[in-house]
């Protein structure tokens, strides 16, 4: 019988912290951050000492000072002698806003033309494919150029609608009216923050529609169960659908009665139309052009997700004898959009990066405001970018954070 | 049993196919017409075609080439159609196409920059095509990180040699110290010596030479550099930097140093979760708060720096891509060979790596060449913001679609191209690794 | 790796270039070159022609200052700069001198610390309407939707101008003259605001320029003048005295035409001392004794500069004015050469 000794025990050595593989990986990683943070000394460190001979300091006070410049197209009220803060607050809003916007319609848009491209019929799959290939091989900041002087050219004038009945949706070369939802017995709007630079209202209205309608659904819910415990109990199911309808659209009709529901359109006085909600040619062609170019991007995406799935679920679905559109929504996009959904979050993610672009078309985002006018009338750089990468480093983890949660979901679970 | 047979005998006369099914018709009514909602789909995407043509044929061809202001386009327009509206005046790119092409590069040496993107191409054929391509143009492409700026940026020869010759002397005293202090430290001692000799030696090293020897060519100030050869450099100083940067941080990202993978991952995110365009405010505005006092080097060079930083995020995500698509087994027979990481990275994973990889990186160079129009924000002279340049000439004041449509064909059959090649490759890697 | 290595040799060749040191003037003169920043593009007053040669009436001040300084008109890099960029560029030692129609206000000089050495342009807000619309003052335009390039002190005029006359508007901010040009034209705003002297220019280049008009209100101060950093006098000094001898020359008669001549020696005491043949403000300054002779032979004097590039012989078109000498009811006014 053999017994099973320790090795003997190596006293500890200098040259063990290189050649040890025990004692290595801790070795580079000391080293690597004693780099890091020799760098990021050596940064800061320069920066003091510029700053310093430059005669500046790093502050943040501007932001109580009135910003002087006026915002068209906005969220919250904003005048131009709000400070710079509130100024920024309203481009973020304007970011986040045409940011949304965009990734709908891109994935609208995307998913159509991706499956329009596989189309049967020749003329369709080919202009789909001169669309993509068009807008994908050409610079955004180009398109975005384009789409605005394209919409403010091919838009007819304001004075061009005297005299004639405008209608709901008005189209002009300042932009879009579309009607507002007024209420003749409002509720109210509920205040945050005073009037300090956060301030924002709330309306009521809007709770209360928003209350009702989750009433309706949860109750519309509930019937639902029931009909299913009657089916699992009876076999039979219950016509329930009118239950369901009549319980979240008679409460609705309620409200909006109750508070004097109407919609306010847009009417020619002066030089423009007023009233309505108004969005701007700027907000449009940056929505348009950020949709455009993205979704050619989807288009390829989902196209190729498409492909990705085996040809046999096609001819299976067949054979169980769907029509060919339910072949696509009920089997092949389903499983294509586990393919589908890592790329689209960068293309999102894109999509709300390439907005900072609307400079190019003066849509006041965070850009045109923290790092552009903001940054201009100040001249605090420093501190305008700094924060301008945070604000955007923060969008743009949350929506990759978002979009993962989403997609760890979808996902296929696999032994 | 009569005689009467009901089963015919012998074989009927084969008939054509029914002329509805062949030829134009046959395949207008397969692929146009085949049901009710494709024969609408048909009509209207044929109208949509239409109208679009009847607007931009007539733009472009009824359009003035020759004309040397926009007052004489419109003169011409006038007495040819009676009407200035409808009308391309593309005189403007016949008298500005050369500075939109190569900004205000000297006249004379425009030659030097049409050789530097042959050569280009020539240093990628290698890689690109590589079973078609001379092993030798190899050499070429060893070279060409060298030549590229010297042709470019002109100046004295012994600058890029002297700097080449770093790289060969810390070749050499790995290779020295290997043998006798082993390989982590003839790794630290070869950088070392390198650093020594760019850092304190190659000044004194190239003044003397180029006062002994001064062999050169013109040199031609960054500040020259404009338009679609910008924008071009830009892509690939961009790209090729960016590579080597681009795979130090997917392997950090992939590695078990919890720090180092943490610095890789930190700094990945963080570029990726910033538009272009602030980077490109911090080149211009804040890189020289950044540097040591005094510090000063021209807004190109420093644009290139952001967009390499820019790129080499990027990049790191394409080569994670390869890295993750290779078999776990290549890591496992490499392992079994007895190699240590250096030699199995270099060896083993990431030849492979690298060519699935090509088809994304070709992919990240369209995406930062078509990025590179944003400098003009910052006041660059890439192609968009000669494009201003040229409207505040009075001659041309008032121009508008002729110039940015020159500019989107230009784009486009540049990305265009790059892209079908890289679809090529695609395919071509495919059937490599099918099972 | 192996081009990261070369772009930083090339890096560490151009460190030795730049440098804020101590002296800009002893900068200038060891480089050989003027780095000065200009716009990048705008009618008049700064653009390359086909050939990438930089005119213009800013540019003309560069060249001024190249030809007093270093004896050649043409030793000037001209750097394009933003509305974004210029002053970080000149704070950071990238250039030299800005002249790139600045306005000059309290809170640039004192806060931004840039010396403003004079005033080459005095320029005021304006307003541009279509004539069909039938409006006579920019009071009447209430509720109009109006143009604006950004990243300069005119949305701030604009929005002070509209408030304190208690009407409303609708800003449409552009970047760039030539879509705010785009868009006027396409009639998607009312009104085009910006400088007086860029009105005139974009006015120039419309195919029916008499189709509109520029209303009467000037609504700011717009002081354009070249500027350097704070705290370096000497240069200060240098670019300041350049700007006043095109000015003096004017007032002198003394043209780029006869300026030869008159360098020989004259019978008025002070174009002698401006040019060099009496006294010695040259060597004072640190330069030579002809340096004004070669800023004005460089491109004429302050009128011959006007008249070439922004003048009524110009496609621009832009009247004397304000601009004239004070002696023609100008504000154009040089310190005496003593």
């Amino acid at each position: 019988m053999t017994t099973l000794t320790d090795p003997p025990k190596e006293s500890f050595r200098l040259s063990m912290l290189i050649y040890d593989t025990r004692y290595r990986s801790a070795t580079i990683q000391v080293v690597a951050l004693m780099g890091f943070m020799l760098a990021a000394a050596w940064l800061i460190d320069n920066t003091i000492t510029n700053l310093e001979s430059l005669g500046k300091t790093i502050t943040f006070g501007f932001f109580t000072e009135p910003a002087g410049y006026d915002i068209n197209q906005r969220l919250l009220d904003y005048q131009s002698r709000d400070t710079h803060l509130r100024a920024a607050l309203v481009g973020l809003l304007n970011t986040l806003t045409v940011a949304v916007l965009g990734c709908i319609t891109a994935t609208v848009v995307g998913v159509l033309v991706g499956v329009l491209r596989l189309s049967k019929n020749w003329i369709v799959a080919k202009i789909m494919t001169v669309y993509v290939e068009i807008f994908r091989n050409v610079p955004v900041l180009l398109w975005i150029v384009l789409v605005f002087a394209l919409v403010s050219e091919s838009t007819p004038h304001p004075k061009t609608f005297k005299g004639v009945d405008t209608g709901a949706v008005v189209v002009t070369n300042r932009g879009t009216y579309l009607p507002e939802f007024l209420f003749s017995n409002s509720l109210g709007d509920l205040s945050f923050f005073g009037a300090s630079s956060l301030r924002f209202n709330v309306s009521l209205d809007l709770i209360a529609f928003l209350v009702v309608l989750f009433g309706g659904l949860f109750v519309s819910r509930k019937i639902k169960r029931s009909a299913d415990a009657v089916q699992e109990a009876t076999g039979i199911r219950p016509a329930t659908w009118w239950k369901r309808l009549a319980v979240i659209a008679l409460p609705i009709a309620a409200l909006l009665y109750a508070l004097g529901f109407h919609l306010g359109y847009a009417e020619l006085k002066g030089f423009n139309f007023k009233g309505g909600t108004h969005l701007r040619n700027s907000l449009l062609a940056l929505w348009l052009a950020l949709s455009l170019y993205t979704a050619a991007f989807i288009a390829e995406i989902v196209r190729g997700g498409i492909l990705a799935i085996s040809h046999g679920q096609t001819e299976a679905a067949g054979a169980l004898g769907l029509r060919s559109g339910r072949i696509m929504s009920l089997v092949v996009l389903p499983q294509a959009l586990r393919v589908i959904i890592p790329p689209m979050i960068s293309n999102y993610l894109n999509l709300t990066k390439n907005s900072s672009l609307a400079i190019a078309v003066g849509y006041m985002d965070i850009t045109g405001t923290l790092g552009g006018i903001t940054m201009n009338q100040t001249g605090r750089e420093l501190e305008c970018v700094l924060l301008l990468m945070a604000v955007y480093l923060i969008i743009s983890l949350s929506i990759s954070g978002v979009m993962n949660v989403y997609n760890s979901r979808v996902k296929l679970v696999e032994r | 049993m009569s005689d009467t047979s009901f089963v015919r005998t012998e074989m009927l006369e084969q008939k054509e196919p029914p002329a509805s099914t062949i030829g134009i018709i046959g395949w207008m009514r397969e692929n146009l017409f085949s049901s009710v909602v494709n024969s609408i789909l048909t009509i209207i995407s044929l109208l949509l075609v239409a109208y679009i043509l009847s607007g931009l044929l007539p733009w472009i061809f009824q359009s003035s080439w020759n004309a040397t202001s926009l007052t004489e386009c419109r003169e011409i327009f006038t007495a040819t159609y009676g009407t200035t509206h409808g009308h391309a005046c593309w005189g403007v790119v016949n008298d500005r196409w050369l500075q939109l092409l190569y900004g205000f590069y000297p006249d004379h040496l425009y030659w030097r920059v049409n050789l530097t993107l042959v050569l280009t191409l020539a240093a990628l054929a290698p890689v690109l095509f590589s079973e078609k391509a001379p092993r030798q143009l190899l050499y070429l492409t060893m070279a060409y990180p060298f030549l590229m700026p010297w042709l470019l940026w002109g100046g004295s020869i012994w600058g890029p040699i002297v700097v080449a010759l770093g790289f060969v002397i810390g070749y050499f005293v790995y290779r020295v110290v290997t043998e006798a202090a082993g390989e982590l430290i003839a790794l630290i001692a070869g950088v070392a010596a390198a650093l020594i000799w760019w850092m304190v030696l190659s000044g004194v090293v190239v003044s003397g030479l180029d006062s002994v020897l001064p062999i050169g060519i013109e040199a031609v100030e960054s500040r020259k550099f404009g338009g679609f050869m910008l924008a071009v450099l830009l892509g690939i100083v961009a790209i090729g930097v960016s590579l080597p940067i681009g795979i130090v941080l997917a392997l950090g990202r992939q590695s078990d140093l919890l720090i180092v993978k943490a610095i890789c991952v930190g700094f990945i995110e963080f570029i990726r979760g910033v538009p272009l365009i602030t980077l490109l405010f911090v080149a211009s505005l804040l890189l020289n708060v950044f540097m040591p006092p005094g510090t000063n080097f021209d807004i190109i060079l420093r644009v290139m720096i952001m967009m390499t930083l820019f790129s080499a995020a990027y990049m790191a995500e394409v080569i994670r891509g390869g890295l993750a698509a290779l078999p776990k087994g290549q890591y496992e027979g490499a392992d079994s060979l007895g190699l240590n990481y250096w030699q199995a990275q270099r060896l083993i994973i990431m030849p492979q790596a690298l060519k699935i990889s090509i088809p994304g990186i070709v992919s990240t160079f369209i995406g930062i060449f078509k990025d590179t129009t944003l400098v003009s924000i910052i006041g660059l002279f890439d192609v968009i913001g000669l494009s201003t340049a040229i409207r505040a000439d009075t001659a041309w004041n008032g121009i508008y679609w002729e110039l940015f449509a020159f500019i989107a064909v230009l784009f486009f059959i540049v990305c265009f191209s790059m892209s079908r090649y890289s679809m090529y490759l695609e395919r071509k890697l495919q059937t490599g690794h099918k099972r | 790796m192996n081009k990261s290595v070369i772009l930083g040799a090339a890096t560490v060749a151009c460190l030795s270039a730049g440098a804020a040191a101590a002296g800009t003037l002893d900068d200038v003169k060891a480089r050989g070159k003027l780095n000065c920043g200009v716009a990048s593009g705008l009618v008049g007053f700064a653009t390359p022609d086909a050939n990438g040669e930089w005119g213009g009436f800013d540019v003309a001040v560069c060249r001024a200052v190249a030809a007093a300084v270093l004896g050649d008109p043409k030793a000037v890099e001209f750097v394009p700069t933003t509305g974004k960029t210029r002053f970080t560029a000149l704070a950071s030692g990238e250039i030299d001198m800005l002249a790139r129609n600045t306005t000059w206000t309290f809170s640039r000089d004192v806060d931004l610390k840039f010396t403003f050495v004079g005033v080459n342009y005095y320029d005021g807000q304006g307003f541009m309407v279509p004539k069909e619309l039938g409006v006579s003052s920019a009071k009447e335009l209430d509720g109009a939707t109006v143009c604006i390039q950004t990243g300069t002190t005119t949305e701030l005029n604009l929005a002070d101008f509209f408030r304190t006359n208690g009407i409303s508007y609708e800003p449409v901010p552009i970047e760039t003259n030539a879509e705010a040009q785009q868009q006027y034209l396409a009639g998607a705003c009312d009104v085009y605001t910006t400088d007086a002297s860029g009105l005139a220019a974009t006015r120039a280049a419309f195919e029916a320029p008499n189709d509109h008009t520029v209303l009467p209100e000037i609504i700011s101060k717009e002081p354009l003048g070249p500027l350097v950093r704070h705290g370096d006098n000497e240069w200060g000094d240098v670019v300041r005295w350049t700007l006043n001898a095109l000015i003096t020359a004017e007032e002198l008669g003394v043209t780029s035409a006869n300026v030869a001549e008159m360098a020989a020696g004259t019978e008025n005491p002070e174009v002698n001392r401006l040019l060099g043949s009496e006294g010695s403000l040259g060597e004072m300054l640190g330069l030579d004794a002809e340096w004004a002779k070669r800023a004005v032979m460089a491109g004429g004097n302050y009128g011959e500069v006007f008249e070439k590039n922004i003048g009524e012989n110009t496609p621009i078109g832009l009247a004397r004015g304000l601009n004239a000498q004070y002696t023609d009811g100008g504000l154009i006014y040089s310190p005496p050469f003593r």
